[in-house]
């Protein structure tokens, strides 16, 4: 026996630089979705530790609904800068501005997000393109590859999966196409803090307890703020939340926590009854197939 | 190697009661969350059943849920004080054969469910020769429905014995049968009070406690070169260690220029080490700045690979087009794509999606390959169709 065992969170960090790798190996252009939410946040720790000393050979890529928390943004810019990273945005609000899209009567964009994601994609020739999804998160994303094929509309087809052997990805793509990354499948949402915890990694704030004006729609915690809430009849109260997920504020919810620290957050996850979709995503309510449905049209 | 965690797959169709017992699985260890469960609650009741149907919990797509079958894997996590679990709950249908070889592929178990009533069938010999093939280490025979058949040892016992002549057909290195009620909840997390006659333990107890595969660490050194890093004028070669340990001042051979060299520093994702270890994904430096790229095989210690033009191999074939002699195709084996021509197929024209078969390819380029009975990952390749990159065939080297 060579009397080394490796832990299961350096065997999931083995696992991912190795996806990493082998996108650097196989493709021209390859892009990392980074909202500044914490599965981004670590897959940009995982692709530095993965090409260290070198610098990383891909950019970033930002699709902004416009309902963006202020510390998610000046948390987004700062690690840019930090690591001297390229930027790309694509603005929801531009489309919107345009006509091109239109603000849907629930106030909620994250649907949205598809189609400047998909023609970013296409004007840049992105041909891989790294997402933070996990198997654990969803039904739909437990059917996931971890090199999941896209048209050049984006959109996935379940039946049409492309079967997945060993750890032998397949890259090949058509001009057009491109192929949606997944490095975090076999992570869960324990795994991502106790890496986060391990590993020292700074997060924007919101995802620790702290005191905030909110009010109180379809059982979650929402962020009073321009883009439509509160409507008539609901209440803002000040109350100590904090965010397991962060996405567009239309529909992320925070949830009661005392959590402050990345322990407290720890032990508040391994004794949660709730998944964190199930616990702040809207979106996710709508349908027993709703995320099915939005990764077909092309959501990541 | 990681002792915390187990993969394993299981194979069986909703008619065996697979999704039931998997559901169980999760149910009954915690880690099915309220919401998860309430999401299930409503679905059944829309489907106007009673009780909620734990089938529910892993059949995702929407196809599935219409036609109440699995169709595609689906990866399920879920941990108990003493184990994490990486679960590919794959389809048990003959036709859906490509989706269990996925998820066997990465297995270091599988269960294999059989319905008491029925006992050993087609697909039962179907899915023991792709435990087989895939070589998986260990398998489960789980007999269910154990209550629709009173409980019953002698119908329990007659299963077992015919289920092992199929196991030693297919050269399963030997398998532990384990009578269970998913519906009832017997056997499957907590041991039964209706089968006094058996004292072995309950499904999840035997996954708890089963020992994982050998240790990579222990193997020869094989290690892929993934990716170049360049940094300033120093070659670091990137790539995940498969097996072996691999020390500063180790003599390596580079295939397949089959050059010799030494190890000169290694680190782990930026941090020096003086050894590493399979699985670690590492940065290697030689002594010599040698041209070596992507696909490049770097091997240490006894038990040289195999350095060849011609490939023999076993294979399912995975796409809805056939596979003829006569095809030209990629093959992908650790990091190396090479183009290859399909020369035989053990006699027969072609390969059909779902074949189990025989393979011999010419390649473009030699290839540094072990057995696959002595290295799923440096003994297994796939085949790429050229034109459109679909994934065709996986192939499990045979260098007998």
């Amino acid at each position: 026996m060579s009397g080394y065992t490796l832990s299961h969170l350096d065997a999931l960090e083995s696992e991912a630089v190795h996806i990493f790798r082998e996108v650097a190996g196989e493709f021209e252009n390859p892009v990392i979705l980074f909202s500044g939410g914490k599965d981004s946040i670590l897959m940009l720790r995982l692709a530095l530790k993965a090409f260290a000393p070198a610098a990383i050979p891909f950019s970033l890529l930002h699709v902004d609904t416009g309902h963006n928390f202020p510390e998610v943004i000046e948390y987004r810019d700062r690690v840019v800068a930090r690591h001297g990273l390229r930027l790309h945005v694509a603005p929801v609000q531009d489309y919107i501005d345009r006509g091109v899209l239109r603000e849907r009567t629930d106030g909620t964009r994250n649907p949205l997000q598809t189609l400047p994601l998909t023609e970013k994609i296409q004007a840049e020739k992105f041909d891989a393109v790294f997402g933070g999804g996990r198997r654990d998160e969803e039904k739909a994303r437990a059917k996931e590859r971890v090199f999941s094929l896209r048209d050049e509309f984006s959109q996935w087809d379940p039946r049409r999966q492309r079967p997945e052997l060993w750890n032998l990805y397949n890259g090949r793509h058509a001009p057009g196409e491109h192929v949606r990354v997944f490095p975090l499948s076999n992570w869960t949402e324990l795994d991502v803090w106790q890496y986060i915890a391990r590993e020292d990694i700074e997060l924007p704030d919101i995802y620790f307890a702290h005191y905030r004006e909110v009010f109180g729609r379809g059982g979650m915690w929402l962020t009073a703020g321009e883009w439509g809430g509160p409507r008539p009849g609901e209440t803002v109260e000040k109350r100590q939340v904090r965010y397991r997920t962060v996405g567009d504020m239309s529909c992320t919810g925070a949830v009661d926590s005392d959590a402050d620290t990345i322990e407290k957050v720890i032990s508040e996850i391994a004794a949660s009854r709730l998944t964190e979709r199930g616990a702040t995503r809207a979106d996710d309510k709508l349908s027993e197939a709703a995320m099915e449905d939005r990764k077909r049209e092309g959501y990541f | 190697m990681t002792v915390d965690t187990l993969r394993f797959a299981t194979a069986g169709s909703v008619d065996d009661g697979k999704s039931t017992l998997v559901g169980r699985l999760l149910h009954d260890s915690k880690s099915v969350l309220a919401d998860q469960l309430e999401a299930v609650a409503t679905a059944s009741r829309n489907r106007g059943k009673d009780a909620p149907d734990l089938a529910l919990l892993t059949d995702g797509l929407r196809a599935e849920r219409e036609q109440g079958i699995t169709i595609d894997v689906a990866y399920r996590y879920f941990a108990t004080p003493k184990r994490r679990f990486i679960l590919a709950d794959t389809p048990g249908h003959v036709q859906y054969t490509r989706n269990m070889v996925t998820g066997a592929s990465t297995a270091e178990l599988a269960i294999i469910l059989v319905d008491a009533r029925n006992g050993v069938v087609e697909q039962t010999r179907r899915h023991a020769a792709v435990a087989g093939l895939l070589r998986v280490p260990q398998v489960v025979l789980a007999v269910n429905k154990m209550d629709l058949v009173g409980y019953r040892q002698d119908v329990f016992e007659r299963i077992v014995e015919e289920f092992a002549a199929d196991a030693a057909e297919f050269g399963l290195p030997g398998f532990t049968a384990i009578p269970v009620s998913a519906l009832a909840g017997d056997n499957v997390v907590e041991r039964s009070a209706h089968m006094g006659w058996y004292t072995g333990p309950a499904l999840l107890e035997f996954l708890e406690s089963v020992p994982v595969g050998a240790d990579p660490a222990d193997a020869p050194v094989r290690f892929p070169v993934q990716y170049v890093l360049r940094h300033g004028d120093v070659r670091h070669y990137a790539g995940q260690l498969v097996s072996g340990s691999l020390r500063v001042g180790d003599r390596v051979t580079v295939h397949p220029s089959g050059e010799t060299t030494e190890v000169a520093a290694i680190d782990v994702l930026g941090e020096e080490v003086p050894v590493a270890y399979a699985p670690q994904s590492v940065g290697v430096r030689l002594a010599d700045q040698r041209d070596v790229s992507r696909g490049d095989m770097v091997t240490a210690g006894g038990g040289a690979p195999t350095l060849t033009r011609d490939v023999r191999a076993a294979v399912c074939h995975l796409a809805d087009r056939p596979l003829r002699v006569g095809d030209r195709v990629l093959l992908k084996h650790t990091t190396r794509t090479v183009k290859a021509l399909v020369k035989d197929l053990g006699g027969a024209l072609a390969l059909a999606v779902n074949d189990l078969g025989r393979i011999t390819l010419r390649t473009a380029e030699p290839l540094a390959l072990d057995d696959y009975a002595v290295s799923r990952r440096t003994g297994a390749f796939i085949l790429i169709d050229p034109a459109d990159g679909a994934t065709l065939t996986a192939g499990m080297v045979d260098l007998g």
